[in-house]
């Protein structure tokens, strides 16, 4: 086997490093080798920024490459944002497009906030992964392509005419196709290079975007830390030689610019991060049934819970997890469970019970695609009227939807202080594309005020009424048991303010305005979202949860252009702060971006009186008589920055 | 100046709780309803064990007999049809220091929340279970259950349930890590008590059913078993329930039984006729959850503080001036 890259078929110039520059800003395909290799040291491109994606069949660790790849770049000063590329199933076949698996890097200059576009530069172990992505349009034109050459000497002869055939294909379109010999180097070092040829891919790209060889080998000692010392030393010999390899053979070097921050940053993926919230909470009993995309946030909490004195119980159904979390949160501190759509639609009588109840509760709903199984690793945001309105009869409670993976921290914290006070169920809703995303962000720094009062064990008053309900506010002292003289008989019956099952017409009035009441009394506190652009203009785009990176910067390409677009994001969806009616007024058009389904009013049959609107589209509409138009997309992807400005602009045009 | 012995004497002697101290309204079961006599063994319980009301939470789920923590004046829960298991484990898990009592019914138990009823067994969380079995839904208006015999007519099964009914007990002593399973009727106070009495007693997940009588739908279910004590076997033992003699006198048919012979259990609870009566299976060694699940300490807001920043120091990128630079790192 040639060490080397493979000569082309058809040949093609040799490659200069302005080339490779002209690569980067996807002009022209590139050639994709050089022979003899380039001396060391030569001069890198300096990139704003790079769309880096590492695929591979399951469990060949292309994953871990790009997370290791997204961490040493943020170690650097880099921005960063990662995405995952998940199959669904556990053991799908080898070399097959749906058992695609990966991780998408946006390494920049700067600060980012989205996963952004397309790729300019790919890793692939195989032909038919690579192959996937192709399909999905998710490479840019003049894509620099990293390929794994041995299967075109497969003893398999399907095998090999594959990749031929693929290699072809993409070579002679607008890709630069490099062939490399990853197995076969590997194969120097270890044994089995299906455990470790991420590593030395993991090297190259160090090479490729001039990345600190020391910070690599740093983390790969955190990843092995668990492992052997023999492992962790494997994993930096094949780091060392994918290093060494690409500095002796490619003709491609970039860097990207990069500032260390000043404060210290944290780099975790969504869910670590919901998994930090609760610990900082204060919240002591995290009840779940496994479901993806949430899963691993109680795999971090199994792991560190009992640190802070808390547990992660894992239930034997979805609706005994929710159960179980409401038993802990009666007797004592607020407690959490946290879960996924289909969990979500079977955890809501239990949910009606704690408001009806008025027992604190936090419930974490990591979006996915739906309805049913739907899909279950990819993101949508189809649950939110679901959230705010699934209960059946008047079930008000919270809504809040992080928007960020700092967000995601932040939010528990909040959601447990809000249950508490007000003795209710709040949903935070995140979503399969921040669950796995990692973006740094600043160290937060501990605060006592995070946590959670101990339970009240004081007694009660003689004659105090367990639903004592303000008039004002709804609101009523909760009685926890083991309080002397607090006893009654807690009901999801309608129930007088003695907690005594009532049926009698003005009481059953009373409870569920009181009940409703307390959500006003929240409003009350909210401030209006600071509005994204100037405060006025001819389109105000407003969006909820982990669109708002995608959506800020498509805002901010089209304010470049000079159009007067500006944007909202709303991180309290029920109730909805004051303020938010008057920043619509101030627009000629509205529109929500959202990635869930809404019908498209071009569609043959779809016209004003049957047309169904984005999720956030209709309670605007509903609550501001405001004619708001929405653009969405459920093809389980983050949105693009460049699809959303698409979108924008094409409604700006008036034809929408 | 009274001194805090004196206080602590008072206190002693105010907490004297009488039957009355644990009950809270009248019953709106029907008259000749089990759920009465379940409802006075409890009560007596109570008493006899002076359970503060306060630290005794009774949790149900819907049903009749679920209605029950409404008559206990002690804190209640009356919740969700078959989600009163889970429901008590979070309680129990949170609150060891309550006495935690569970009240569930044949649809509510072995029918919505049957899931819930063997992952509970599996628990082994330190609970009473009193689970009412007539065989029938009540509240629903006449409706076959799990337990209800085949050939039943119902509003449901008109020509007749089509299935044999399900055995609770057997059930119970199905599951691996089972740690007390015991079963009583409702027209045999005497035994009711001592039966729940134990159930109490024992440290784990105690089941008990209870065999008990609908006057409304199945009047006549129990009655070759009411009027013939000979078809009753009553279960007793040094180490389980002893019989009295003037129990004796009426039920003559009984064994002696030894609550750890666990296939003894079996085969005694697979006989619906005679009917057994007495605690079937104990077993003290088998570990509680919430025990296996305990924080080994109390957690103060310094210490949460402490072991939060060493998780924020697993992914903290510190800036490029001293490792120390972030004040967050000192927390």
């Amino acid at each position: 086997m040639n060490a080397r890259p493979r000569e082309n078929k058809s040949s093609r110039p040799e490659a200069k490093q302005s080339q490779a520059g002209k690569a980067a800003q996807n002009r022209a395909p590139t050639p994709r080798r050089k022979d003899p290799p380039s001396p060391k040291g030569k001069p890198a491109v300096i990139l704003d920024e790079h769309i880096v994606e590492i695929v591979s069949d399951s469990g060949e660790g292309a994953q871990r490459c790009g997370q290791a790849f997204g961490s040493i770049a943020a170690r650097m000063g880099n921005g960063i944002w990662t995405v995952e590329i998940i199959p669904a199933e556990i053991q799908p076949p080898a070399r097959s497009m749906a058992g695609t698996s990966g991780n998408r890097v946006r390494v920049s200059s700067h600060r980012v906030t989205n996963g952004g576009d397309e790729a300019n530069l790919v890793v692939a172990f195989n032909e038919q992964v690579l192959l996937s992505r192709v399909r999905v349009n998710e490479l840019k034109r003049g894509c620099i392509i990293l390929l794994e050459e041995k299967w075109r000497s497969d003893p398999d002869p399907d095998i090999a005419a594959s990749y031929v055939q693929v290699f072809d294909e993409l070579s002679a379109g607008d890709f630069s196709v490099y062939e490399i010999p990853m197995e076969f180097e590997c194969l120097k070092y270890v044994a089995d290079p299906r455990r470790g040829k991420n590593m030395f891919v993991l090297g190259m790209l160090c090479s490729i975007y001039s990345l600190d060889l020391e910070a690599a080998r740093q983390q790969v000692s955190f990843i092995f830390a668990k492992k052997k010392d023999k492992i962790v030393q494997d994993n930096i010999k094949l780091l060392e030689a994918g290093h060494e390899w690409a500095e002796g053979n490619l003709d491609i070097k970039f860097r990207i610019p990069s500032t260390k921050a000043q404060e210290p940053q944290i780099v975790v993926n969504g869910n670590i991060s919901l998994g930090l919230g609760v610990l900082a909470s204060g919240m002591e009993v995290c009840a779940m049934y496994p479901i993806t995309p949430a899963t691993s946030v109680s795999h971090y909490l199994s792991d560190v819970f009992r640190n802070v004195g808390g547990m992660v119980h894992q239930a034997e159904d979805e609706i005994a997890a929710c159960a179980f979390a409401i038993g802990a949160s009666y007797a004592g501190k607020c407690a959490v469970t946290i879960t996924s759509g289909p969990g979500f639609a079977l955890k809501q009588e239990t949910i009606g019970l704690a408001v009806m109840a008025e027992i604190p509760l936090v419930v974490v709903n990591v979006q996915r695609g739906g309805p049913s199984t739907g899909l279950p690793t990819k993101v949508e945001q189809g649950d939110l009227l679901f959230a705010c309105f699934g209960g059946h009869g008047d079930t008000p409670k919270v809504v809040i939807a992080a928007a960020t993976i700092e967000d995601c921290f932040y939010s528990v914290i909040t959601a447990r202080k809000i249950a508490e006070t007000f003795n209710t169920v709040v949903v935070v809703l995140t979503d399969a594309s921040l669950a796995t995303a990692q973006q740094p962000f600043p160290r937060p720094r501990f605060s006592e005020e995070w946590l959670s009062p101990p339970a009240d064990q004081s007694a009660i008053p003689e004659g105090a009424k367990p639903y004592d309900w303000d008039d004002t506010t709804g609101l009523a002292r909760r009685f926890i048991p083991g309080q002397p003289n607090g006893m009654h008989c807690l009901t999801g019956l309608a129930h007088d303010r003695m907690s005594r099952v009532a049926y009698d017409p003005a009481i059953n009035q009373e409870g569920t305005r009181s009940r409703s009441l307390k959500l006003a009394s929240l409003q009350k506190t909210l401030k209006t979202p600071p509005v994204f652009g100037d405060e006025e203009g001819d389109m105000l785009v407003v969006g909820w949860g982990s669109t708002k990176g995608a959506i800020e910067e498509a805002i901010e390409r089209l304010r470049a252009e000079g159009l007067s677009v500006s944007s909202l994001h709303l991180r309290f969806l029920q109730p909805m702060a004051s303020g938010i009616g008057d920043v619509i007024s101030r627009f000629n058009k509205v529109m929500t971006v959202e990635n869930n389904w809404s019908d498209d009013i071009n569609d043959e049959i779809i016209d004003e009186e049957n047309r169904r609107y984005s999720e956030l589209a209709w309670l605007l509409r509903a609550r501001y008589l405001v004619d708001i138009d929405c653009w969405s997309e459920v093809k389980g992807q983050s949105l693009k920055p460049g699809a959303i400005a698409h979108a924008i602009r094409v409604r700006l045009e008036g034809k929408g | 100046m009274t001194t805090s012995a004196t206080r602590c004497l008072l206190r002693t002697l105010d907490e004297n709780y009488a039957l009355e101290d644990y009950q809270s309204g009248v019953p709106r079961w029907c008259i000749g309803c089990g759920d009465n006599a379940i409802l006075a063994a409890v009560q007596r319980l109570c008493r006899d064990e002076q359970l503060p009301p306060e630290k005794t939470v009774f949790v149900s789920g819907i049903g009749c007999s679920s209605r029950f923590p409404h008559y206990m004046h002690t804190y209640g829960f009356h919740g969700l049809h078959g989600r009163a298991f889970p429901v008590a484990e979070g309680i129990k898990l949170k609150r060891p220091d309550l006495h935690v009592f569970v009240v569930t019914g044949d649809g509510d138990c072995c029918s919505i929340g049957t899931a819930h009823w063997i992952h509970a067994i599996r628990y082994n969380m330190n609970m009473t279970v009193l689970m009412h079995d007539n065989g029938i839904y009540g509240l629903t208006k006449n409706q076959a259950s799990p337990t209800s015999p085949q050939g039943l007519k119902s509003n449901t099964t008109p020509r007749g349930a089509h299935l044999e009914p399900i055995n609770p007990v057997s059930v119970n002593l199905g599951i691996r890590n089972v740690s007390f399973v015991a079963q009583a009727v409702d027209w045999i106070p005497e035994l009711l008590h001592d039966i729940i009495a134990a159930a109490y007693h024992h440290k784990g997940f105690s089941f008990v059913r209870v065999v008990q009588r609908c006057p409304e739908y199945l009047p006549d279910r129990y009655d070759p078993w009411v009027k013939n004590p000979d078809r009753m076997l009553l279960l007793s033992h040094a180490d389980g329930i002893q019989i009295s003699p003037e129990l004796s006198r009426v039920y003559r048919h009984q064994e002696k039984h030894d609550p750890a012979d666990r296939n003894r259990a079996r085969e005694i609870a697979s006989v619906s006729d005679p009917m057994p009566v007495g605690v079937l299976y104990r077993n003290r060694n088998m570990p509680c959850y919430e025990d296996l699940r305990e924080p080994d300490k109390p957690y103060t807001p310094s210490m949460v503080g402490a072991a939060l920043n060493r998780e924020f120091d697993k992914f903290t990128i510190w800036p490029e001036n001293g490792e120390d630079g972030g004040a967050g790192k000192r927390g």
